[in-house]
């Protein structure tokens, strides 16, 4: 049987997935939504972010100054790149634009590793973060998970809050409806595009500088976790903030759950063999099934954001 | 005359190399060279049939290498029965493996065929980015299908232990490999162009350009499209048989994005909805990798940029550098 503690854990690991996921997503389903670029390479400023906060983490011997340095200098490198590449793929098909990213996570990767070194970095914890938290009495639980989820839920709101009540926020809005008339209103498009770029690069970094001491800070970090990204933004609706927070936290949830408890489940109808094997390879497949069925159920996502 | 010329020189001068490319290998003592040039010309013609979806029928398939994979376990699974596991039974009936290519690569085709029929069902409904986004996600799904299948290797994939028997032709003999490999891909480039000819062709561009009007016309779109999905995944099932003969060996790898992405570029960088442009879009990137990594290990520095620079400089591919593209893609 399933202890309750168990499901308490799983739970929350889910929801530190999710919010991770929903920080990753954010900037890419922003810059998909308004500027309409498919961009491979948002996992590449995630592995930057992760590279750069590990790095200055080492050198300084503090976590803090890591994850402070990461923000800026990710949103730097994705400022370059958006004004030597991306900026002129915004006016190109998604076909463009998918070959043209994919050359600079080609590239990303392998400067990353000549400047790092192919070996994963290690990424240590501050002390006050490395402990466990009893959430229930005898159920410890990690304090950085913890942290991670706070974090990710306050970054929603301030989004939210960014999105819906700032003039920014209105611009935003009104770039993803309607562009042409945005520009036409006088409001500088491109600078608008290239701001709204380098703040889902700094988001994606704090995800991974977040991803850090949970994960590995390794070469292809970010393609591992590009695909389920875009699995968050398209189940959640192209473009949508909303959309991508309820999808992020629907795919954590089901990807942690379904690879802890789904082998367990087809125990009870299968024998021990048979029922690891579907179980894994359910468990590994249950977010692509998800997709397809919210697709093929609602052909535009879940909050599409046009109407 | 002329215009056949004008159509097929450069297309057909490459062919032609190929052809003549293993006894000028022997003459110079490059005999390892047929391995990569079988590659081109496998890649060549799956890049061929993500052509028919992608340059014809305006359908950017994110997912192609699911049948590529596919063709290439249907042939290593049943070599993998026949020569260690033994037959399986499947309702009573003990179905044996085999190692015999007039077997194995129809099935394979047959396989990739299906997988696309039940794939393109259900991923047409969607469009634009949905569609590249729902392909790409059922291509996953079968890689961590394999990936976490212990009896066929796992992640480790499976070694073949000799390629598959194609009397009266001796696969493992290399040379017999290399021209079985080029006299598909010309007989598939050949059935290619009459099938873009054909009313088929057209109604496929017709609705590349515009749906709504073929629709309005009385046209079965979704049917059209679902056919031409169909014959590109059989045919890259196919690719993926071969590949599988090529390396001897197959792993989840074949099944994953990158292969998907690399299909892609071969397309684009030779030209979208060139009947050649796969096939010097295979040629140029694979000859570019090997030589950008005979250069230096950091290859991929290099590959990187010049992809962008492709794009942002040289569009309609490399066929579109001779002259400008016809009637547009949409």
């Amino acid at each position: 049987m399933v202890s309750p503690l168990l499901l308490l854990e799983q739970t929350l690991n889910g929801l530190q997935f999710g919010v991770m996921l929903f920080l990753i997503a954010a900037g890419l389903t922003l810059v998909l939504g308004i500027m309409n670029l498919v961009n491979l390479a948002h996992g590449s400023l995630y592995m930057v972010g992760a590279f750069v906060c590990a790095w200055a983490a080492r050198e300084s011997g503090s976590f803090l100054i890591g994850l402070i340095a990461a923000l800026p200098a990710t949103a730097a490198v994705a400022v370059v790149v958006e004004l030597l590449v991306v900026r002129r793929l915004y006016a190109r098909d998604h076909l463009d634009q998918v070959l043209a990213t994919f050359g600079l996570i080609l590239f990303f990767n392998e400067a990353t590793k000549m400047i790092w070194g192919a070996r994963p970095l290690r990424l240590d914890l501050p002390a006050f973060l490395n402990g466990t938290v009893e959430i229930l009495p005898g159920a410890p639980y990690p304090a950085f998970r913890l942290t991670v989820i706070g974090v990710g839920l306050a970054v929603a709101l301030g989004l939210y809050l960014l999105v819906a009540r700032t003039r920014l926020g209105m611009l935003i809005r009104a770039g993803a409806s309607n562009r042409e008339m945005v520009s036409a209103l006088g409001v500088d498009i491109d600078r608008l595009y290239t701001l709204v770029f380098a703040l889902g690069a700094a988001l994606t970094a704090l995800a991974g500088a977040l991803a850090g001491p949970i994960y590995a800070v390794e070469i292809g970090m970010g393609e591992t976790v590009l695909i389920p990204v875009f699995v968050v933004i398209v189940i959640g609706g192209i473009g949508s903030i909303r959309g991508a927070f309820v999808a992020a936290l629907l795919v954590g949830l089901t990807f942690v759950l379904g690879r802890a408890f789904l082998p367990g489940l087809f125990e009870l109808f299968l024998g021990p063999s048979a029922a690891s094997t579907l179980g894994s390879a359910l468990s590994a497949m249950a977010i692509y099934i998800l997709m397809a069925a919210v697709l093929i159920w609602r052909p535009r996502g879940l909050f599409p954001p046009h109407g | 005359m002329a215009r056949l010329a004008r159509e097929h020189g450069a297309g057909l001068l490459l062919g032609l190399a190929f052809a003549l490319w293993p006894a000028l290998a022997a003459a110079l003592g490059l005999e390892w060279s047929l391995e990569l040039a079988a590659r081109i010309l496998i890649y060549a013609l799956a890049a061929g049939a993500l052509n028919l979806v992608l340059g014809y029928g305006g359908l950017v398939s994110f997912g192609h290498a699911a049948f590529f994979g596919a063709g290439a376990y249907v042939v290593a699974i049943l070599a993998y029965h026949d020569m260690v596991l033994g037959p399986v039974a499947i309702a009573g009936l003990e179905i044996p493996g085999t190692s015999d290519a007039w077997i194995a690569f129809p099935l394979a085709v047959l396989v990739a065929g299906l997988l696309a029929l039940v794939i393109g069902a259900l991923s047409l409904r969607t469009n634009g980015l949905y569609f590249i986004m729902i392909t790409l996600a059922f291509a996953q799904m079968i890689y961590y299908l394999f990936v976490s299948l212990p009896d066929y290797g796992g992640e480790d994939g499976l070694s073949l232990f000799a390629r598959s028997s194609l009397r009266p032709l001796e696969l493992d003999d290399n040379l017999a490999f290399y021209y079985l490999c080029l006299g598909l891909l010309a007989l598939l480039l050949a059935a290619k162009a009459l099938v873009v000819r054909a009313r088929f062709g057209w109604a496929l561009m017709g609705i590349r350009d515009n749906e709504r009007r073929m629709t309005a016309l009385g046209l079965p779109t979704f049917r059209y499209k679902l056919a031409a999905f169909v014959l590109s995944g059989a045919v890259t099932g196919l690719a993926g048989a071969l590949i599988a003969n090529l390396t001897e060996f197959v792993s989840p790898a074949f099944l994953s994005w990158p292969v998907s992405g690399e299909l892609l570029v071969m397309v684009i960088l030779g030209g979208i909805g060139r009947l050649y442009g796969p096939l010097y879009g295979a040629t140029a990137l694979l000859l570019l990798e090997f030589a950008l990594k005979e250069w230096s290990e950091h290859w991929q520095l290099a590959l990187g940029p010049i992809l962008i620079l492709v794009v942002l400089f040289a569009r309609g591919g490399l066929a579109g550098l001779r002259r400008p593209r016809g009637a547009g893609h949409g």
